[in-house]
């Protein structure tokens, strides 16, 4: 039974300047159903991140349609954690609440939940500049996750941060949205955080960015990431899908 | 406990710290009594260059007719109004043309010729429209003032991280909130350094007003003082005005650094 909660018909984006303008999204459709966890991989400047943020209301698209429920709350979530330095981590976290005029007791309370749940309560008067990388990108979930959005919009989410940290955050973030029940859009260049993350995989063309091909990603959904970046199936997709993205450059 | 080498270390920085008090204090002594003997054996003209114990003289004898206070506390308060004006016309005009970026690309050819245009030039024509009073002096403290202030706050507020400014817009934040929630709260450093600069820059504009046209204030005295050949007057009313303009910047910046300490 497909449940699918956006569809994305013939999407088309262009960008204008003066010297003239430039074709960035050619036609894409995608269907993202509930609860699901797709990524976006491609060729770097192919457009991943356009398509991001015109699903974020960043940016308007030039053509096409994105049919989605007008309730469907969207939390979009940048490759650097943007804490604000002069707010604590609660505070940060309770930023987006504020802003929506949503700040009550029970709203406040789950926000909290979330900070003991996923570790971060001692810290939650402190400021961001006393939080280490990874911590910092958690926070920033978390605020992400305050506004309870029903998708998540993940770009480059870990491309700041070290190796060790990335892999220990993958699999932080995948228990997180696993608890959460959350459906994600990640755009990511690294092959295997999407694979070891992910239910499908969308590969984009180079620019201007068309869906080349899909591929569902079938490993135990139990595993952690890291885990699942040991198995047999996890090689072997990154072969396939390697090769695949590596032609178009 | 720290370790005995780093008690050292203290040490060092605390001997370091004296040090250099001491040394500054001692050449400002040495400055004054070589000053002080150059015109006691008349090598120097005391009618011309004046001399330590004269200018103290001088400073008691303003003390004891009120008139030291008197002048002081009128180019304070010049400075003090001009200081505020400019300030909240800075913040005010800078928020302006963050919010309207059409005002602000109409505005910017302006704002860069009458920031350039030396305002001293300005003056006769202030003395003509609004006449030789405070006021003047004040616009002219103002005109000197508010621009650069207007220019410095306004960086600030463009200058914002975009990330801040994207995840703003992702919460579908309101212009309003992106103001008040990110522009101002990120600014604070910068908009009170654009007020340490406009202190002085204040106090800059205030003297020359008085230089123009004024019965009182030190602007006034270091005029009439070099008018009737009274240099003493003229040293002693330009030394205290550099005490006074330290002090106000050390308390800005005290401060400065009380926000700063806070916000981080």
């Amino acid at each position: 039974m497909k449940n699918s909660i956006l569809t994305i018909t013939d999407l088309k984006k262009i960008y204008h300047d003066k010297n003239g303008e430039t074709l960035a999204i050619d036609g894409i459709d995608l269907d993202v159903q509930d609860k699901e966890f797709i990524s976006i991989v491609g060729p770097s400047g192919c457009g991943k991140s356009t398509l991001l943020s015109i699903l974020a209301n960043l940016e308007k698209q030039s053509n096409g349609t994105i049919i989605k429920n007008d309730n469907l709350r969207i939390g979009y979530m940048l490759q650097s954690d943007s804490l604000f330095p002069w707010r604590t981590v609660l505070d940060n976290c309770l930023l987006g609440l504020e802003i929506n005029k949503n700040l009550n007791d029970t709203n406040k309370e789950r926000v909290i939940d979330l900070l003991k749940a996923y570790g971060l309560y001692e810290f939650k008067d402190k400021y961001p500049r006393n939080l280490s990388g990874g911590m910092r990108q958690r926070v920033a979930l978390i605020r992400t996750l305050a506004l309870d959005p029903d998708i998540l919009l993940l770009d480059e989410p870990f491309s700041a941060l070290d190796y060790q940290t990335r892999l220990s955050l993958a699999d932080d973030v995948s228990n997180i949205i696993k608890k959460e029940k959350k459906t994600v859009i990640m755009v990511t260049h690294d092959l295997a955080e999407a694979i070891s993350l992910s239910d499908k995989i969308v590969v984009l063309t180079k620019r201007p960015a068309k869906v080349k091909s899909i591929y569902t990603i079938d490993i135990d959904k139990n595993m952690s990431p890291t885990k699942k970046r040991r198995t047999e199936k996890f090689n072997s997709y990154y072969d396939k899908i390697w090769k695949e993205i590596d032609k178009n450059v | 406990m720290y370790s005995d080498e780093h008690k050292e270390f203290l040490r060092k920085i605390k001997l370091r710290k004296y040090s250099v008090i001491l040394v500054q204090i001692l050449v400002l002594i040495i400055f004054l009594v070589i000053w002080e003997l150059l015109s006691k054996y008349e090598i120097i003209n005391t009618f011309l260059f004046s001399s330590p114990s004269k200018v103290f003289k001088t400073i008691i004898d303003l003390f004891n007719s009120n008139d030291l206070i008197n002048h002081i506390g009128v180019t304070l308060y010049e400075t003090i109004v001009s200081f505020f004006v400019a300030s909240i016309l800075g913040l005010l005009i800078a928020s302006i043309l963050w919010w309207n970026k059409f005002i602000y690309e109409v505005v910017d050819p302006y704002l860069t010729v009458l920031n350039s245009l030396p305002k001293v030039a300005l003056g006769p024509l202030i003395i003509i429209w609004v006449g030789a009073t405070t006021k003047s002096i004040i616009i002219m403290a103002l005109l000197i003032s508010t621009f650069i202030s207007i220019i410095n706050i306004y960086n600030g507020f463009i200058s914002v991280d975009n990330n801040y400014l994207l995840l703003m817009k992702s919460m579908n934040s309101r212009k309003i909130q992106v103001f008040y929630k990110l522009i101002i709260p990120s600014n604070i450093g910068n908009i009170i350094n654009a007020f340490k600069i406009n202190i002085s820059m204040s106090l800059i504009g205030v003297i020359m007003g008085e230089l123009l046209v004024s019965k009182s204030g030190l602007g006034y005295l270091i005029m009439y003082g070099s008018q009737v050949f009274n240099i003493n007057l003229t040293i002693t009313s330009a030394f205290i005005l550099g005490i006074l303009s330290y002090l106000m910047y050390f308390l800005i910046n005290k401060l400065y650094m009380f926000i700063e300490k806070k916000q981080n």
